[in-house]
């Protein structure tokens, strides 16, 4: 018996000592604490994380080392006879007393960081921030700039067919750009599912609920880029919408605003062209392997019942008005997202030009950026 | 509480409880394939399964009361197993408190929080085209937003208070004395059976379960005004609280009233109850005093205020 | 009254006992637990390493989704709910349970229940894949047309929960022998008169909640779509409302476990046993004002953030008063190390450590970082694997014998617990270091920053599990053939249920013992 006894403490001793010894070993490869960030904010977050941390591994030290001493001394195999005491109002009293001061003196710091997240008022730059299935939209308030931003990894990464990148999963076709040494609101919205957007350098993460705005922070003061993901389960590729923030100088951010702009008018204008249905076609193939495919598949046949076949499809094949399918690909409906605002003009008619003469619809049919204009207009 | 312990009566093995459970299976299979067929136009089983499972699982709780009763009649309870019973129908009906809770809460939580949020901020100028809230929700965010394309669209009418001037034409008012009244007359009967008035008795339970027949019908009557003035499930908020709250107590009065019809037709019919021996009656006045409870409850959050 | 079991299969569908219905109870909720452990182990097979391998990811959702709700509705507290069926009218010296025909009717709904959560699995569309926390709008709007069976599988379930409930606190209340008054009742009692009180209190809402998603999904309400004036967030406090209660009631009937076998083994009465039922009710109220603990990100008023924050650190006191306690009963006894001992020492200690992170994530600010991320699965699994689950295998050790009549293999014992005690750290504890690195939670595929981490906690999952099957072996052999147990079994147990026969007469106290 004693020897068993002694044994199994031994062993229970030793694997708690075995378990933390590979955490210290990998430390400098591997991360396994939380970011420290590069804003006041986070530091703030990351300083009252390791607060709390300490006080923790304090008291733990404090309880299982009485625990410990307990189970070595006091064992019946050493011969000793248990005591008989089973109460002792002073030392509840102290034990009750003393993790609430613990608690109020962990409380104070952190109501004032709570409170520091919680001012976005003020702001110098407002960016809208609204989740999709499976990509965010960003909208600079007041400056006619808006776009959608993708995960960038291909999916011969995903699947193992390439050697993944430093990035993979984390990497956009289109950042997000900001300017540093400035206040900057996030309003987070949705416009499907709850989604929740999460950038750890700096410890912002609110939840996307649709049909209601959140209100967020940053101030970044080294430029850099820095990376999150969508932080709430939100279906099928909710681990694959990441997030991408360049934080660059504010000469850098105006330039690129500028440029951004321009693009916006070059679209405009491009909207009122006529295409040939070759045109349309390469466009259109591109389109819809950036957005369509997720769902409805490379080949077309999409994964029924819940994503629909293209190919062969009523909506897509003639056999229906054509209406239905600028419908179906602006408004979207039944967990279809709509991407009336996503897609250009140009890419819109191109993508509905492409459907309905791949994958075996050979309809025959061109829609032009102005069909697409005037259907909105329609509505 | 004092405690006498006599010989408790474990009853013997018995078919009941996995009769039920196979019952309570086929009526929720079947109810679920039912609710997807309607929402997906299709024709299916689903009703029939349904109806079915639901005869069969209503059909076993017939007879485990009925052995209950039997079990009673040949005195084979103690004082101590009717105390479970107390028990057993006393945290019922509290967890039906909480059930309701959940809607009450929901209902608070949409006109003191979700609303206003919805009317403020950017959420109301960016999302919903400056939506402005108000109580009853008439203009959905939506119809703010879309317009004449709005899907989900408000109600045309609203059942709220129309003033206290206007309470005699105005039909939840009668419902409220109407309920009320029968919590009266549920107690007067228990006082006559107290006193072994059975023929009392009789007819005050009698006038009890008329008057929620009363209620139900009345109710009905709302109802189909309502959906003739354009208040439906689908109206918005205002149609979802609205509904879901009085159509769960009326869920709620329909059981109370079968429970109250079953021990009238027990006491008519089989002489059942004495002034000692009737915690049937009394369990089902209870759950009666409960549904009228929250029905105070619902005049008060969901028509007046 | 004094008969026996029946014969053959009636005996267990039709029974009334409350012994055969706890066997059923415990053998139903091993086999969940080994459903849901399996679902577990192919949710760590795809994480093994980066990229996708085995399963889709709308595959991989599905199994969080149903690991998630089989482990926490199907094995955990069935498991509970058959120990109570089995020890509390032994402990409390009643014959059997208050209500024993609803008791076996409790029990035959669930295996229905979960047949009809499963075999969605099977189903065109699939079974849940938007978690064990079905957020709307994805669970309503946005689900396949399975979300239907899931939603009466829930109400059915929850049916059978109230019942088992209101059962366990008649009993408790009203078939007590005579001397057995409330302070006298052992923990394990105790804990479990709570417990079906918090069940009673927030089942229903989980009911309400389903409900309101049938109504949306189906019936055109907007409970939670702001287009029609309703709110997403509406459906996040109705759930936590009974999510948050619901994991103290996978905790506290552990607690009352542990409470059992800790003065046994240490030869000494249990300290502090009143500040013992005080702290468990203290946590019962406490549970019921810190839901919106798990909704920091969600965007609710200051004021409204602080306040959860406060009341959901208090929490702190009680549990710390428990684990003291724990501690001091343990101090200046006479110790020695079976078992039921070995997972209950086990249990204190990292059960306390997944506290600590349990109070790190009640601390707002810093939530904002741990949200969503394997920080907080590594935070909860560390208070429900060596939480519940082992307070349930401890337990089951140290009643089997009473149960049985057979003694367990001693050193089959405790080689399971050093696998699982091994296989669960390192299945686990990584865990904290790829959430504070950044790794979300439910996610298939992941950057391989991560790798290690995940690696490890693999291997560990699969050592954990493979421990199981060592359980399930010694359980089987202890009842076939196992050594005749004494009826004292262990010689510092004290309690009612130490005095009579093992295995314990099919009718325990048809005439009730007095207690002094
Ligand atoms: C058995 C189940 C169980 C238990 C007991 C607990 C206990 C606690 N939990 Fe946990 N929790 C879960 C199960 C559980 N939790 C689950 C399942 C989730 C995730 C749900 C999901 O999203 O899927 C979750 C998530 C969760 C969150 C949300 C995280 C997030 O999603 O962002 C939070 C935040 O506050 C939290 C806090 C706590 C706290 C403060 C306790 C406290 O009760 C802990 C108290 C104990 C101690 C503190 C240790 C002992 C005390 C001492 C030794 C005294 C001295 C100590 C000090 C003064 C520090 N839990
Ligand atoms: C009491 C509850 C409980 C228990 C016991 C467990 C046990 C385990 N859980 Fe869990 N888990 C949850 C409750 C629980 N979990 C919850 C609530 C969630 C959140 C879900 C959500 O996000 O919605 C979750 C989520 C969750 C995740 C995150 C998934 C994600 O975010 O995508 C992971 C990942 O590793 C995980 C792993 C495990 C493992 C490895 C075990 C192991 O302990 C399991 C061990 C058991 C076995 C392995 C089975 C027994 C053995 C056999 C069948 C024999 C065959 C095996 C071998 C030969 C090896 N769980
Ligand atoms: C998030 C997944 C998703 C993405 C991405 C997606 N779709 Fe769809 N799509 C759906 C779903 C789901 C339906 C079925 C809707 C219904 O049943 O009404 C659908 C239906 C359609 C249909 C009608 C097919 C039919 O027979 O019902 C067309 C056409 C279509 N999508 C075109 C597109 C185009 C063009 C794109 C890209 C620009 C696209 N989809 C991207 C999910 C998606
Ligand atoms: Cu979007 Cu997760
Ligand atoms: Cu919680």
């Amino acid at each position: 018996m004693l020897s068993t006894n002694t044994r199994s403490l031994t062993l229970l001793f030793a694997t708690s000592l075995a378990l933390s010894i590979p955490a210290l070993g990998f430390a400098d490869e591997l991360q396994f604490n939380m970011t420290e960030g590069v804003t006041s904010v986070s530091k703030e977050v990351y300083g009252l994380h390791m607060l709390i941390f300490y006080i923790c591994c304090a008291i733990g030290v404090i309880v299982f080392g009485a625990m410990f001493y307990s189970m070595f001394m006091h064992r019946k195999s050493r011969g000793v006879e248990a005591a008989n005491f089973h109460h002792s109002t002073s030392l509840e009293i102290v034990w009750t007393a003393i993790p609430f001061l613990i608690l109020i003196l962990m409380a104070i710091p952190a109501t004032t960081t709570l409170k520091k997240i919680y001012d976005a008022d003020d702001a110098d730059i407002d960016i809208l921030v609204t989740g999709y299935q499976w990509k965010w939209r960003y909208e600079y308030l007041g400056e006619d700039v808006s776009f959608f931003s993708v995960l960038k990894t291909p999916s011969t990464q995903i699947h193992n067919e390439e050697d993944k990148g430093k990035h993979y999963l984390l990497e956009v076709d289109e950042p997000l750009y900001i300017p540093i040494n400035k206040k900057v609101r996030f309003l987070v919205t949705s416009s499907d599912v709850i989604h929740s957007w999460w950038v750890p350098p700096l410890a912002v993460k609110r939840d996307a609920i649709p049909g209601y705005t959140n209100a967020a922070w940053t101030r970044v003061e080294e430029p850099g880029v820095f990376r999150g993901q969508c932080a709430e389960l939100c279906g099928k590729d909710h681990g694959f919408m990441p997030i991408e923030v360049h934080a660059v100088s504010e000469s850098e951010f105006t330039a690129w605003l500028g440029k951004r702009k321009e693009e916006a008018a070059a679209i405009r204008e491009a909207a009122k062209q006529t295409l040939t249905l070759e045109q349309l076609l390469s466009e259109g193939e591109k389109v819809y392997t950036k957005n369509c495919a997720a769902c409805h598949q490379a080949d077309g046949k999409g994964m029924p019942p819940t994503f629909p076949a293209i190919a062969g499809s009523p909506i897509a094949d003639g056999e229906r008005p054509i209406a239905e399918h600028f419908n179906r690909v602006l408004n979207g409906g039944q967990g279809m997202p709509p991407f009336g605002e996503q897609l250009t003009p140009v890419q819109a008619a191109a993508v509905i030009t492409f459907q309905r003469n791949a994958f075996g619809n050979n309809t025959g049919d061109v829609v032009q950026p102005i069909d697409i204009l005037k259907y909105k207009q329609g509505q | 509480m004092e405690t006498k312990h006599e010989i408790y009566y474990v009853p013997e093995q018995s078919k009941l409880p996995l009769m039920a459970s196979i019952g309570l299976f086929f009526t929720v299979f079947g109810l679920a394939n039912w609710i997807n067929e309607i929402s997906a136009d299709k024709d299916g089983s689903g009703m029939w399964v349904f109806i079915a499972g639901l005869a069969f699982f209503c059909y076993v709780l017939y007879s485990w009361f009925g052995t209950v009763i039997d079990e009673n009649i040949q005195g084979l309870n103690s004082a101590q197993l009717k105390r479970s019973y107390v028990w057993g129908m006393g945290w019922f009906i509290f967890s039906e408190v909480m059930f309701f809770s959940a809607f009450f809460g929901a209902l608070f939580y949409i006109r003191n929080i979700a609303l206003p949020e919805l009317s403020s901020g950017p959420t109301s100028e960016i999302l919903w085209n400056n939506f402005k809230a108000e109580w009853p929700l008439m203009t959905t965010p939506d119809q703010a937003l879309s317009g004449d394309k709005a899907v989900v669209n408000g109600p045309g009418e609203n059942m709220a208070n129309p003033g206290l001037g206007n309470w005699l034409g105005w039909l939840p008012f009668y419902n409220t004395v109407i309920l009320l009244a029968s919590s009266f007359t549920v107690h007067f009967a228990h006082t006559a059976l107290k006193r072994d008035n059975k023929k009392l008795f009789n007819i005050w339970l009698g006038i009890t379960v008329a008057l929620g027949a009363i209620f139900l019908c009345l109710q009905w009557a709302e109802y189909s005004h309502a959906y003739h003035v354009g208040l439906t499930l689908d109206s918005g908020v205002y149609g979802t609280t609205f509904f879901m709250l009085t159509g769960f107590h009326g869920l709620h009065v329909t059981m109370g009233t079968i429970m109250l019809l079953v021990q009238f037709l027990r006491s008519v019919f089989k002489g059942h109850f004495s002034h000692h021996d009737c915690f049937g009656f009394e369990a089902s006045s209870w759950y009666w005093h409960f549904v009228d409870v929250v029905w105070l409850g619902l005049f008060i959050f969901v028509y007046i205020l | 009254m004094a008969h026996g079991p029946a014969k053959g299969l009636s005996r267990w569908l039709f029974t009334t006992n409350h012994k055969d219905i706890g066997s059923m109870y415990l053998w139903f909720s091993f086999a969940m637990f080994f459903m849901g452990g399996i679902f577990a182990l192919v949710i760590r097979a795809e994480l093994f390493q980066p990229g996708l391998q085995i399963v889709e990811p709308d595959f991989f959702n599905q199994m969080t989704t149903m690991h998630g709700l089989v482990m926490v509705f199907g094995a955990v507290m069935p498991a509970f709910v058959g120990l109570a069926n089995w020890m509390v009218p032994m402990m409390i010296g009643a014959p059997d349970m208050a209500l024993p025909r609803m008791n076996n009717w409790s029990f035959w709904i669930l295996p229905f229940a979960f047949a009809l959560l499963a075999s969605t699995l099977f189903m065109e569309g699939g079974a849940p894949n938007f978690g064990w926390t079905f957020y709307a709008p994805l669970s309503t709007t946005y689900a396949s047309d399975t979300v239907t069976f899931f939603i009466f599988g829930v109400h059915i379930m929850g049916a059978s929960s109230i019942m088992g409930a209101i059962n366990i606190i008649a009993t408790i209340l009203n078939m007590r022998a005579p001397g057995m008054t409330l302070m006298k009742m052992p923990l394990f009692v105790w804990t479990w008169l709570i417990t079906a009180y918090l069940l009673i209190a927030v089942m229903p809402v989980l009911a309400g909640v389903v409900t309101m998603m049938l109504m949306d999904i189906h019936f055109g309400t907007s409970f939670f779509d702001a287009a029609g004036g309703g709110d997403p967030v509406l459906f996040q406090h109705v759930f936590w409302f009974f999510g948050h209660p619901e994991v103290y009631i996978m905790i506290l009937p552990a607690f009352g476990i542990v409470s059992a076998i800790i003065p046994t083994f240490a030869r000494k009465p249990l300290f502090g046993y009143e500040s013992m039922v005080y702290a468990t009710a203290s946590i019962a109220f406490l549970s019921f004002i810190v839901w919106a603990h798990h909704m920091f990100t969600v965007g609710i008023p200051l004021t409204g953030e602080l306040v959860f924050m406060y009341a959901t650190m208090l929490i702190a006191v009680p549990t710390g008063v428990k684990v003291f306690n724990w501690v001091t009963t343990m101090w200046k006894g006479a110790m020695t190390f079976e078992t039921p001992m070995l997972f209950s020492i086990a249990f204190v200690i990292l059960f306390t450590i997944g506290g600590f992170s349990g109070l790190m994530l009640a601390i707002a600010p810093a939530d904002f970082q741990y949200h969503d991320t394997y920080f907080v699965v590594a935070h909860f699994h560390y208070v429900l694997v060596p939480g519940a689950i082992f307070s349930i295998t401890a337990g089951v050790y140290y009643w089997l014998p009473k149960w049985s009549g057979k003694m367990y293999n001693e050193v089959m014992g405790k080689t399971h617990f050093w696998l699982a005690f091994i296989g669960l750290n390192v299945t686990f504890f990584p865990m904290h270091f790829s959430g504070l690195a950044g790794m979300p939670r439910r996610i298939p595929d992941y950057n391989p920053l991560w790798a290690d981490w995940n690696m490890i906690s693999s291997m560990g999952a699969f050592l954990f599990g493979a421990a199981q099957l060592l359980f399930l072996y010694n359980v089987v052999r202890t009842i076939l053939s196992g050594k005749k147990a004494t009826d004292q079994v262990w010689e510092g147990a004290e309690g009612l249920e130490w005095t009579v026969a093992s295995p314990a007469p099919y009718h325990t106290f048809s005439t009730p013992p007095q207690v002094k």
